[in-house]
């Protein structure tokens, strides 16, 4: 990243966008604390309620935050600005990665918030326990980050909002982020395919031993970015191409 | 890789086509500008400026032949900063005051000017706290010509800088252009107007349906479209003793009527002084000045039938 300047005036772009904390952070909060809260004794999926609870909200907002990020381009190409800073010395790399960091920046503020909540609530974890879980949902971010660049070259700006929206909820809830959907079986099998999937386990992963990510959680990460990035490259490349 | 030093052989377009689907935007331009040169590329709605200027930049990909600036590609132009512009349209970046903007901008150049001094330039120092939301559409142009400035390119590149800008607003921004060509910048604007071309460029280039109709020094373009026509009903006179009128360049006769052609305004004036003196029975006088789509359809011999567009009524 050569220009530290404008990456700076991304990230304050992204704190001061309002809407951004509603759907990153406000919603999955709000979720958390009602359903969460009320539940604070069950346990879930082998793992407390409000642990496994944590780890889905958390995975829901940040993946919004990482999605929507990227898919902001599709705003500023609409009004011309992708045109104007291909005529300066950013690079396009450079533009990619401020879009990025802009949308980790917003999913560590929402996966903080809510763990605090989480603790409050009575998530009793140890700091190596908590620092794993938010490496592997940084981790698993990955892919989203990047879907959300493809996004924001696919999408027009009036479908912007339903498609995020719909699109992260979806995959939040086939990952299990608001309970899951099957605990065996051929479903359970097929969402294992899913990023979100092991965006939504990160939370039981960090209590280590048995529940540590399989070899299949990295390879369906893996995969999923490298598509992704694919799939990006192509359509970028014959959107600058194709005269806008 | 291209440095500020490096200006040599300026920007090069060669025999540069482009078309979209049917329409054929530019079709065979060729341009040779100097280092340190100011060139209009004039012309009317259509006529394949911005077409132009965005093969120029890079933006958009010709069909056929080639584009150098300062003896490199324009990616690689744009890419080490000796390359500015302003678009034709875009909008601002949001969630950013406009100094917070014009300073991103700065920031991705290598030896950008001052932020306070460009703002000052363009005048926009009393707006500069504000959201860059929430500007006029003339602060906005105003705000787009301080990022295009700040930039402090070798080469500048603006598409219609001065639409959407008021009277002070189009002697600001001449100013400021002026400043920068005085310092040996080579500047490249496209315009609909004469008057601004002819005030601020070394040389004009006519561009109509996508050709260069005329390339040559202001004076010498003003001839050619500045032309007035003097028309006026005028029975039993022969167009031999019209034409010998000072002032009138040709005369030609439409059944009792006459239109006299007149390089310029100035030289109307006379013509028209010298018709209402010799011939004051002359009636129904009508003096326009030639619109610069019929002086380029003059100019192109276009009669309409391979043109894209429907033939004029
Ligand atoms: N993206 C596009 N798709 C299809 N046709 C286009 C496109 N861009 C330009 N054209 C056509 O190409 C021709 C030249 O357009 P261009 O924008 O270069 O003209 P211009 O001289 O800049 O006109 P103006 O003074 O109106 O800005 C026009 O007939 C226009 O309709
Ligand atoms: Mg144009």
């Amino acid at each position: 990243m050569k220009h530290l300047t404008y990456l700076r005036y991304e990230l304050l772009r992204t704190i001061r966008n309002r809407r951004f904390l509603i759907f990153s952070l406000t919603f999955p909060l709000i979720l958390y604390l009602t359903v969460a809260g009320a539940h604070k004794n069950l346990s879930l999926d082998g793992i407390s309620f409000p642990l496994y609870y944590l780890s889905g909200m958390a995975a829901w907002g940040s993946m919004t935050a990482v999605v929507s990020s990227g898919a902001r381009i599709a705003q500023e190409r609409s009004v011309g600005w992708t045109r104007q800073l291909r005529i300066t010395p950013l690079r396009t790399s450079d533009y990619f990665i401020a879009k990025i960091l802009s949308g980790y920046l917003m999913a560590l503020f929402s996966i903080v918030v809510l763990a605090l909540a989480g603790s409050i609530i009575g998530v009793r974890l140890s700091a190596v326990q908590w620092l794993t879980m938010l490496g592997l949902l940084l981790v698993g971010l990955i892919p989203f980050a990047i879907l959300g660049i493809l996004v924001g070259h696919l999408v027009s700006v009036d479908t912007l909002g339903p498609v995020i929206g719909g699109g992260t909820s979806l995959m939040a809830l086939l990952g299990g982020a608001y309970g899951p959907l099957a605990t065996g079986g051929v479903f359970l099998a097929v969402v294992k395919y899913l990023p979100s999937y092991w965006l939504v386990q990160a939370g039981k992963s960090a209590l280590g031993g048995g529940n540590a990510w399989p070899a299949q959680a990295w390879i369906v990460l893996a995969v999923w970015s490298i598509v992704s990035a694919r799939v990006a490259a192509r359509v970028y490349r014959r959107d600058t191409a194709r005269v806008q | 890789m291209v440095t500020s030093e490096s200006r040599t052989g300026g920007v090069v377009l060669s025999d540069l086509t482009k078309s979209y689907g049917e329409v054929q935007a530019v079709r065979g331009v060729t341009i040779s500008i100097h280092p340190g040169e100011t060139l209009a590329l004039l012309g009317p709605n259509g006529a394949g400026k911005s077409t132009t200027i965005d093969m120029m930049l890079g933006l958009t990909r010709p069909d056929s032949g080639t584009v150098s600036l300062f003896g490199s590609s324009p990616a690689a132009a744009v890419q080490a900063g000796v390359v500015g512009g302003m678009l034709q349209t875009g909008s601002l970046l949001g969630y950013l005051s406009v100094r917070e903007l014009v300073t991103m901008v700065a920031s991705l150049y290598p030896h950008p000017l001052n932020v306070d001094e460009v703002l000052r330039l363009t005048g926009t120092t009393e707006i500069a706290e504000r959201p860059t939301t929430k500007l006029s559409g003339g602060q906005t142009q105003r705000v787009r010509m301080a990022m295009a400035l700040v930039a402090d390119p070798e080469l500048l590149v603006l598409d219609e800088p001065t639409a959407a800008l008021d009277v002070e607003g189009r002697r600001d921004f001449w100013t400021a252009m002026r400043a920068v060509a005085a310092r040996g910048k080579t500047v490249v604007f496209a315009t609909h107007y004469l008057e601004e071309a002819d005030a601020f460029a070394d040389r004009i280039i006519l561009m109509a349906r996508g050709r260069i109709v005329a390339d040559g020094p202001p004076t010498e373009i003003k001839a050619r479209v500045g032309a007035r026509t003097i028309r006026a009903t005028l029975p039993g006179v022969d167009d031999t003793a019209l034409s010998s009128l000072p002032g009138v360049m040709k005369a030609d006769q439409r059944g009792d009527a006459f239109v006299l052609t007149c390089s310029d305004s100035a030289s109307s004036d006379t013509a028209l002084r010298a018709l209402l003196l010799h011939y004051p029975q002359a009636s129904d006088i009508e003096v326009r000045g030639a619109g610069l789509e019929e002086a380029f359809l003059d100019l192109t011999g276009d009669d309409g039938v391979e043109s894209d567009e429907a033939p004029r009524p």
